[in-house]
């Protein structure tokens, strides 16, 4: 059974209480107060969302009642949306039928680990960019901060990808096949060659810290070459292990995921490099954090350009990721990127005013990934992104055929 | 978002079971539930839970319907929709029926989707009696030529058996969820507290010994039927058509044609109104079909990433 499933008689008594709200009479339209059918958050079990028992032929007599009650959930949303200022009604509220408001997919049975990963795992990543950068400029501090946060963050990232199982000590499983048309299979290779490699630049960075005599003198001198090779190879890996995540969210059936498909790896690039920019400039003093800072700018600007595509060109299924709490994330997100690249630039010459637009860049990828991690959830939730969208593609290809 | 490969040029016999690899493959095995003759007696429901060992889903009253089973999950891997439509009485005869019951007042009063006490049809005054259509079917995993859960799954737990239906492995599956999100039917669960995935197998240890699924067994009317995938075609084939004959023009197949978004269902259904009247998405797709196009815009975006560092270190003094 699904564990979101409300408790026995919960369901009917919201039922039931919906409609004392409304009236028993179910007066059609505005007669009923908006309040009564809250679409959006939450499941549609709200009497306008039954078409499945409504529904009918147009021709019928009774039509208009269900045209109003489709017609009410869509009168709904407009009047919240516009009340929201300055976001434009992309889509006019269509009706749709359905299986008592039921969800027709399965909502994600990710949790906030999947989310959480793909700020560490893109941080991890841009982190290897930024120590390979470091290392070829001579930059060593840079190098060493970039360097340990990749393997703080891929550290952090195999913990909550296993965490995120079913059956976490069956974790190894994913290394029986490489399937090109898994993203989760690719993303496990590429997390395997990535891992060891940022682990071993990481290790590397210990190496003035060892005794000059003996076997660890060897290893003294050993290391950073190794680690200039394994740096270089992680910060060759990076850019997969930054990008591939969009193709994992991208490859299913939830709506405002899949959508989103050409613009979600901009988006993730960009978040990718804002963090690791981000941490950059926590970690050294703002004379050594140049390349920092323009690794933020740009980071900042694929990422939102890539976000402004994803909230503005995708239609009906553009909706998620501008209202509900995934609206508000993703929102807050574009609002800490321009403070974090605006702190940077202008407070370049002061570390505590670099050091916070480092944690604002940090703060805003965070929330961007949560933020799209929960529009698809919502997305999947509830029937007319599925529907409404499927419908659309079913009337266009019938008018092609007439054509 | 039309694919001309799969849409325009006329279905080619693709068997999925060769196309896996298997040599000399048994004919590809489905179901085809006939929603027209449903009685919804749920015999197919228990004969799969007592078959199988499929868990309780425990007691869920859902307060809409005689559905109280609500959903496939990983713990129902049959589940009868109740679909209770209204239809205006007398000698309205549109096809679909109405939308709204008359109350005596002549106002028109919304359906509210609760069964009543009393037998349906005959509540209501004698003027502005309710009619009344009751539409059930036993849905089920689709059985996807092109499925989307055994695509994406990364530990190759999801195969496809040699009779062209798609299996998990239970000592292999390790939870991680890939196939539930991949999933255009919503069919595939995990199981919470098993923590693996679950969902119908087509009863493979019955079918490789020749036995019919325990669903396809127990349904008294025969709306499920069980055989040879071209057979059952040519049978729902004919059985529309006989519909059509007797005057229920709304009759349609779901899923039956191999050249739609998941090159056609192992299990095709014969429905009496729009799929998503019943929960079935209108126009399913197999989330991988975009997947070429996915990684490359990945592609496009790692070279911006690149791109983006290298510039961060050229592009200044400092
Ligand atoms: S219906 Fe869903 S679970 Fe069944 S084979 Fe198709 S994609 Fe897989
Ligand atoms: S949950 Fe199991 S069956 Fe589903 S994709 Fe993951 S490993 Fe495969």
């Amino acid at each position: 059974m699904n564990p979101r499933r409300l408790p026995v008689g919960e369901r009917f008594r919201r039922f039931r209480d919906r409609l004392g709200a409304a009236g028993t009479t179910g007066a059609p339209s505005g007669a009923a107060p908006g309040a009564a059918s809250a679409p959006g958050d939450g499941p549609p079990t709200a009497p306008g969302a039954t078409g499945g028992s409504v529904g009918g032929a147009p021709t019928a007599p009774g039509a208009d009642a269900r045209t109003a009650s489709g017609g009410r959930d869509g009168e709904g949303r407009g009047r919240r949306r516009r009340g929201r200022g300055g976001e434009e009604l992309a889509v006019p509220p269509a009706e749709f039928r359905s299986y008592y408001g039921r969800p027709i997919l399965k909502p994600p049975v990710w949790t906030w680990e999947i989310a959480a990963y793909l700020f560490t795992g893109g941080l991890a990543a841009g982190s290897s960019l930024l120590a390979a950068g470091a290392q070829l400029t001579g930059r060593p501090a840079l190098r060493r901060a970039g360097r340990l946060t990749a393997l703080a963050g891929v550290t952090a990232s195999g913990v909550l990808l296993v965490m995120d199982l079913g059956r976490p000590e069956r974790f190894h499983h994913m290394l029986r096949v490489a399937k090109p048309t898994s993203p989760m299979s690719v993303g496990t290779w590429i997390l395997t060659a990535y891992g060891p490699a940022a682990g071993l630049a990481a290790v590397a960075e210990v190496a003035p810290l060892l005794p000059e005599r003996g076997p660890l003198g060897l290893a003294r001198r050993m290391l950073p070459p190794l680690g200039r090779a394994a740096g270089l190879a992680a910060a060759g890996i990076a850019p997969a292990l930054g990008t591939y995540t969009a193709v994992l969210l991208s490859d299913t059936a939830v709506p405002s995921w899949h959508g989103a498909y050409p613009d979600l790896p901009l988006v993730f690039a960009g978040s990718a490099l804002a963090s690791g920019a981000g941490m950059g400039l926590i970690a050294v003093p703002p004379t050594q954090a140049g390349p920092a800072r323009r690794l933020a700018v740009a980071g900042a600007g694929l990422e939102l350009v890539g976000a402004h595509r994803v909230q503005t060109r995708l239609g009906l299924v553009a909706e998620p990721y501008r209202i509900g709490r995934a609206g508000r994330l993703l929102r807050a997100g574009r609002a800490l990127t321009v403070v974090g690249v605006a702190g940077a630039l202008l407070g370049a010459r002061s570390r505590v005013v670099s050091a916070f637009s480092g944690a604002a860049l940090l703060a805003a990828s965070v929330a961007t990934r949560f933020g799209i991690f929960h529009a698809g959830v919502a997305s999947a939730r509830d029937p007319r992104y599925t529907v409404l969208p499927q419908r659309e593609r079913l009337q266009r290809r019938a008018d092609e055929q007439d054509r | 978002m039309v694919d001309p490969e799969s849409r325009s040029g006329s279905p080619v016999a693709f068997d999925p079971a060769t196309a896996a690899g298997w040599v000399d493959a048994p004919p590809r095995m489905g179901f085809f539930t006939d929603t027209s003759v449903c009685i919804g007696c749920k015999a197919c429901e228990v004969a799969c839970k007592e078959w199988n060992g499929v868990p309780s889903s425990g007691l869920d009253l859902l307060g809409m319907s005689y559905d109280n089973t609500g959903a496939l999950t990983a713990n129902s891997w049959r589940h009868v929709a109740f679909v209770e439509q209204p239809r205006p009485s007398g000698d309205d005869d549109s096809p679909g029926g109405g939308s709204a019951v008359a109350s005596s007042s002549g106002a028109p009063v919304e359906f509210l989707g609760m069964p009543g006490a009393a037998p349906p049809g005959r509540t209501g005054s004698a003027h502005g009696r309710s009619d009344f259509r009751w539409l059930m079917m036993s849905d089920v995993c689709k059985h996807c030529t092109r499925a989307g859960c055994l695509d994406v799954c990364p530990t190759g737990a999801l195969f496809r058996t040699e009779f062209g239906t798609v299996v998990v492995q239970e000592d292999i599956c390790n939870g991680c969820g890939y196939c539930v999100s991949a999933c255009p039917y919503g069919v595939i669960d995990r199981r919470a507290g098993d923590g693996r995935a679950w969902k119908c197998t087509l009863c493979y240890d019955r079918i490789g010994v020749g036995m019919t699924p325990a669903c396809a067994q127990a349904c008294p009317t025969e709306s499920i039927q069980y055989g040879p995938l071209d057979e059952l075609r040519d049978r729902a084939a004919a059985r529309v058509a006989t519909l059509h004959e007797r005057g229920v023009p709304e009759a349609r197949l779901y899923g039956h044609d191999p050249s739609d978004g998941v090159g056609g269902d192992g299990a095709f259904f014969l429905l009496l109104d729009e799929p998503e009247v019943y929960g079935l998405p209108p126009d399913p797709q197999v989330p991988t079909r975009d997947l070429p196009r996915m990684w490359r815009r990945a592609g496009v975006a790692a070279l911006a990433m690149a791109a983006g560092a290298v510039v961060a270190f050229l592009g200044g003094r400092r």
